[in-house]
């Protein structure tokens, strides 16, 4: 029997595949999608061999550079890019996460100065598989349970 | 020999080993004579965003006795950070007026911060709970200058290790110089496992005790710190181990000869003043070679040493 698609294919554009099915909706934002005008087709809770149900981001005529996509490696290690023209897939590779973060995590820290001023966060990545990040400024260790996003 | 001009001091590993060093001779050079007029045309900014009293004073002597001019506040409330001014456009103000910041500030990275945003060098005199990294160089050079050397010293730390940033500062300062380290905390004030861990990634030795009593025989340096009543949220936990990190004349008995007590001050109970008397106690002179070291800092950062 031939496998139907779940959710439909695109003709250009981009796939994020193997998203775990909670961390959706945080992919959605990370990458500004709420926003985004042409079409994104948003599967969830489906059934993966690499994780037990999974989620999926189609973005149609949407190409993102590598530092916009790794961001969503912080929530989705396991996510899958691959990039779409005529149907046919282009190139697929697994995410990363990058060494140094800028902008979109908030330090856990209340007394650091990124949450007391109107100042960028800043991270060195210090600890990758069990995801340890060093603010760049107070120094205290945001993990991935005291990981906040910034708006 | 490193050219320190136009660097900034804010955490201790900002600085290397042979840069320890360095500041180290420079600021015995001052402890011989540190009166020189070397730092005359020379504006230092004091910028103390909350109380100090030994810190302050001794950048602003130091500064002074090099004959540099220091203005700045030591009461917020006093200046147009009150008035909601951002802590960006202070600092860019006070680079204009000044060839060096020194800066104390409750908020914790602030200095790392006010280092990017300033056109002269900042040097850390505190951030929060996290760096004051001109205290450590102190730790070192009384360290030093009590032991003839940094090296292969028996380091035992006593008190609050948890929340002692100098405590925290020292280890990792320490770690480049072969010490092992005898930490001495309650059970709730445990040095910190990413501390703990810098040790072990130098390939030293750390052992734990929650007694005072067990390390007197083996350190070369005892490094005393306050354990508050505060970090405790049972009292009664507080009453039960409170006298297991005060040290008492009567236990010093059977230390090595060479071993000296530091502590970065204020004391409150933790060592009792009988300790004073004796030829162990060195914290008094450890806060005085404050000045020289502060001295060291500034003149190598403004390019005069």
């Amino acid at each position: 029997m031939k496998k139907e698609l779940v959710v439909s294919a695109i003709e250009n554009g981009t796939v994020i595949d193997h998203i775990p099915s909670n961390a959706v909706y945080q992919v959605i934002r990370l990458l500004g999608l709420e926003k985004y005008e042409d079409e994104v087709l948003i599967g969830t809770n489906l059934k993966s061999e690499k994780l037990l149900r999974k989620g999926i981001i189609k973005i149609k005529n949407k190409y993102f550079t590598n530092q916009e996509i790794n961001k969503i490696a912080l929530v989705a290690p396991a996510a899958t890019l691959i990039k779409i023209e005529n149907y046919e897939v282009i190139d697929k590779r697994e995410v990363e996460i990058p060494d140094h973060i800028e902008n979109f995590v908030k330090c856990m820290n209340p007394k650091c100065v990124t949450n007391n001023e109107v100042v960028p966060t800043r991270f060195n990545v210090v600890d990758k598989s069990d995801l340890k990040l060093r603010c760049h400024y107070c120094e205290k260790i945001t993990t991935k349970e005291t990981m906040r996003f910034t708006e | 020999m490193s050219n320190l001009k136009g660097r900034n001091l804010i955490s201790i590993t900002d600085f290397n080993k042979e840069e320890y060093l360095q500041i180290l001779d420079i600021a015995e050079g001052f402890e011989k004579n540190p009166k020189q007029p070397i730092l005359n045309d020379k504006v230092v900014a004091t910028l103390f965003f909350e109380p100090s009293t030994r810190t302050r004073l001794s950048f602003e002597s130091a500064a002074n006795q090099l004959g540099a001019r220091v203005i700045g506040f030591s009461n917020p409330a006093a200046t147009s950070a009150s008035k909601g001014e951002s802590l960006h456009d202070t600092i860019t103000m006070v680079s204009s007026y000044s060839d060096l910041i020194v800066m104390r500030n409750p908020i914790e990275g602030s200095s790392r911060y006010a280092s990017e945003v300033a056109s002269v060098p900042v040097i850390n005199a505190g951030d929060g709970a996290n760096q004051h990294p001109t205290q450590c160089m102190l730790d070192l050079y009384s360290i030093r200058k009590t032991q003839g050397t940094l090296d292969n010293l028996q380091i035992a730390l006593v008190g609050d290790l948890k929340y002692g940033r100098t405590v925290h500062s020292l280890v990792q300062a320490m770690c480049n110089f072969n010490a092992t380290f005898h930490l001495v905390s309650p059970t709730e004030l445990k040095l910190p496992s990413s501390v703990k861990m810098s040790i072990k990634e130098a390939g030293l030795k750390y052992y734990q005790y929650t007694d005072i009593k067990d390390i007197i025989g083996v350190a070369d340096i005892i490094y005393m710190t306050r354990v508050q009543r505060e970090r405790f949220p049972d009292l009664m936990e507080y009453e039960r181990v409170k006298d297991s990190c005060i040290l008492t004349a009567d236990i010093l008995k059977g230390c090595k000869e060479n071993m000296r007590i530091l502590h970065p001050l204020p004391r409150v109970n933790e060592i009792t003043t009988d300790v004073d008397a004796t030829p162990y106690a060195y914290y008094f002179q450890q806060a005085q070679n404050g000045v020289y070291v502060r001295q060291a800092l500034m003149s190598a950062i403004l390019g005069v040493r």
